[in-house]
């Protein structure tokens, strides 16, 4: 099976749509899925992510390979998946009604 | 039951005698009125802090600064002897806006060799001096030395970039910034340089949003649920103190607790900060060795110490972490009862991805207490202007609310004096 991601995180692949580059559309992925898929994604991952760290961090951060890249933006997600999942129950933080807060900086990398 | 000492007066309130303890109005927090002489005698009157010296890393590089409270927008430029300089962003030939994009309202930044002005062309240098004149022999007379730049007071205190608007000023930035700012320098913030910024518009007052930061009363009810569950209980039986408040001039800050970075008891976290070693007080691995601290961070020399939260007036809060990285806020009001929050988390470049993920973590987190905090202010602004209620109890771990309101009215209240002592003399 071809994969995005590098060979040894192949398991993650029908996960690839969370591999998101920036902060605003991983956070629009959130809010805009349900608890159900959350839940899904974050038990693939979770148990990947000692080794993932120990993978990308054998590597340059600076250069890091497509595959890696990919790997990487993929446990942005996981880390903002990680709230609702083992807190809120819910998408949105509690008692945040409308409340809405834009990154407009954020690494390059 | 009292867990820290405070100073022989029985409170940090009435440490400072001049605030009094009665409960206070908020009248300066509703009213268009005051809020119209804020923007003349604080806006326009004091330093105020408009970014980073990184956001200006080569001769040329440029940023506007977008300041509706105190009725201008500025340049904030590096000329080509590597001074910072900042000027109203303002032709000087009809008045159109200097330095702007596709919309006049935003902020830009960027290199450039000169400014030019998009309407007829007249050029600037990077030291504000008129240097091309379209047409310049259909003018009558036109000396271009006369035409250079409004220049503003700029100056840069421990790689931070403060402006003035007010030409009489003669106070220095660093003397403004008083024995509070004195006990800050020497922090490394210039090795801290990769920044995650946001930004929301907040349907509030832009003190009422500084009161949300500048007390942690709130923190074990307001964020109880962002905690696991026995935490969120330990916290909030725990209740809030701090450990030191300091006052002087204008200016203030509250020193904090915080054991959880790295947490002692790791089952009181969440997994996910459990694998990156992170959370809201931060990545639990110290990134560099700060060595000793200056004498007002961390000033009650506290082994629990967190963090350290200065409320530099009128609208920059800085906050210096225990374990080596640091945050800005900055409340830019647009009207009495609306104003653009910022909010900047500084670390030391990661090294790895690890360290990345763990500043991630704390970056994400960051926002979704910001969230908390801010939700709740566009509802007390309009219960406020209800005027239902009008006195407020403050209590002793809201000192620096009291000192915020004060400070301010007491600023509109100078400020009406010397127009009434002006007028008087004409
Ligand atoms: S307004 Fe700038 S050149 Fe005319
Ligand atoms: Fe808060």
């Amino acid at each position: 099976m071809t994969s995005i991601f590098p060979a040894a995180f192949v398991d993650l692949e029908p996960f690839a749509e969370w591999s998101l580059e920036t902060e605003g559309e991983r956070y629009d992925k959130r809010l805009t899925s349900s608890m159900d898929e959350m839940q899904a994604f974050y038990d693939a991952a979770m148990p990947h992510l000692e080794a993932a760290k120990d993978h990308l961090d054998a590597l340059d951060l600076a250069a890091l390979p497509e595959a890696e890249t990919r790997l990487l933006w993929l446990l942005y997600s996981l880390v903002n998946v990680s709230f609702p999942v083992e807190v809120w129950r819910q998408p949105r933080v509690p008692d945040s009604g409308a409340a809405n807060m834009d990154a407009i900086v954020q690494p390059a990398v | 039951m009292a867990h820290f000492a405070k100073p022989a007066e029985g409170s940090w309130t009435e440490h400072y005698p001049e605030l009094g303890t009665a409960p206070v109005s908020y009248e300066d927090s509703i009213s268009p009125e005051h809020y119209e002489r804020e923007r003349d005698a604080i806006f326009r009157k004091t330093w105020l802090n408009v970014g980073r010296v990184e956001q200006l890393p080569r001769v040329g590089s440029y940023f506007t600064r977008e300041l509706h409270a105190a009725r201008t927008s500025v340049i904030v430029v590096k000329d080509k002897d590597g001074t910072v300089r900042a000027f109203h962003n303002i032709c000087r030939h009809r008045g159109n806006k200097l330095v702007w994009n596709d919309f006049p309202g935003v902020e830009v930044e960027g290199t450039c060799r000169q400014f030019t002005c998009k309407y007829h062309g007249w050029r600037y240098d990077l030291s504000g001096d008129l240097t091309f004149v379209q047409q310049e022999e259909e003018f009558f007379d036109l000396d271009k030395a006369d035409f250079g730049l409004v220049p503003v007071q700029a100056e840069v205190w421990e790689g931070f970039i403060f402006v003035n608007l007010d030409p009489e000023n003669t106070t220095s930035a660093k003397d403004y910034l008083g024995k509070i700012g004195a006990g800050i320098e020497g922090y490394p913030f210039g090795e801290m340089t990769e920044v995650y910024k946001y930004r929301a518009t907040v349907g509030a007052n832009w003190k009422l949003f500084i009161d949300a930061f500048a007390e942690f009363y709130h923190a074990p009810v307001l964020h109880a649920k962002q905690a696991v569950a026995d935490e969120s209980k330990k916290l909030s039986g725990y209740g809030y103190e701090a450990l030191h408040y300091e006052i002087d001039g204008p200016h203030s800050m509250v020193s904090s607790w915080g054991g959880m970075s790295p947490p002692k008891d790791e089952s009181m976290v969440k997994p996910i900060e459990r694998v990156l070693r992170s959370g809201l007080f931060g990545p639990w691995d110290r990134p560099i060795d700060v060595g000793e601290l200056p004498a007002m961070i961390n000033p009650a020399k506290s082994k629990v110490w967190g963090v350290d939260s200065y409320v530099l007036f009128p609208n920059f809060m800085l906050l210096v972490w225990a374990p080596g990285w640091y945050l800005t806020y900055h409340y830019w009001p647009t009207a009495y009862n609306e104003h653009i929050f910022e909010g900047a988390l500084y670390f030391v470049p990661p090294k790895n991805a690890s360290e990345r993920l763990a500043q991630e973590l704390a970056a994400v987190t960051f926002k979704e207490y910001a969230l908390q905090d801010g939700n709740t202010l566009e509802a007390t602004q309009t219960m406020i202007e209800s005027r239902a209620v009008t006195e407020f109890p403050l209590n002793d771990q809201e000192v620096l609310l009291r000192h915020l309101h004060k400070t301010a009215r007491d600023y509109v209240a100078a400020d009406g004096e010397t127009a009434v002592d002006l007028a008087g003399a004409r």
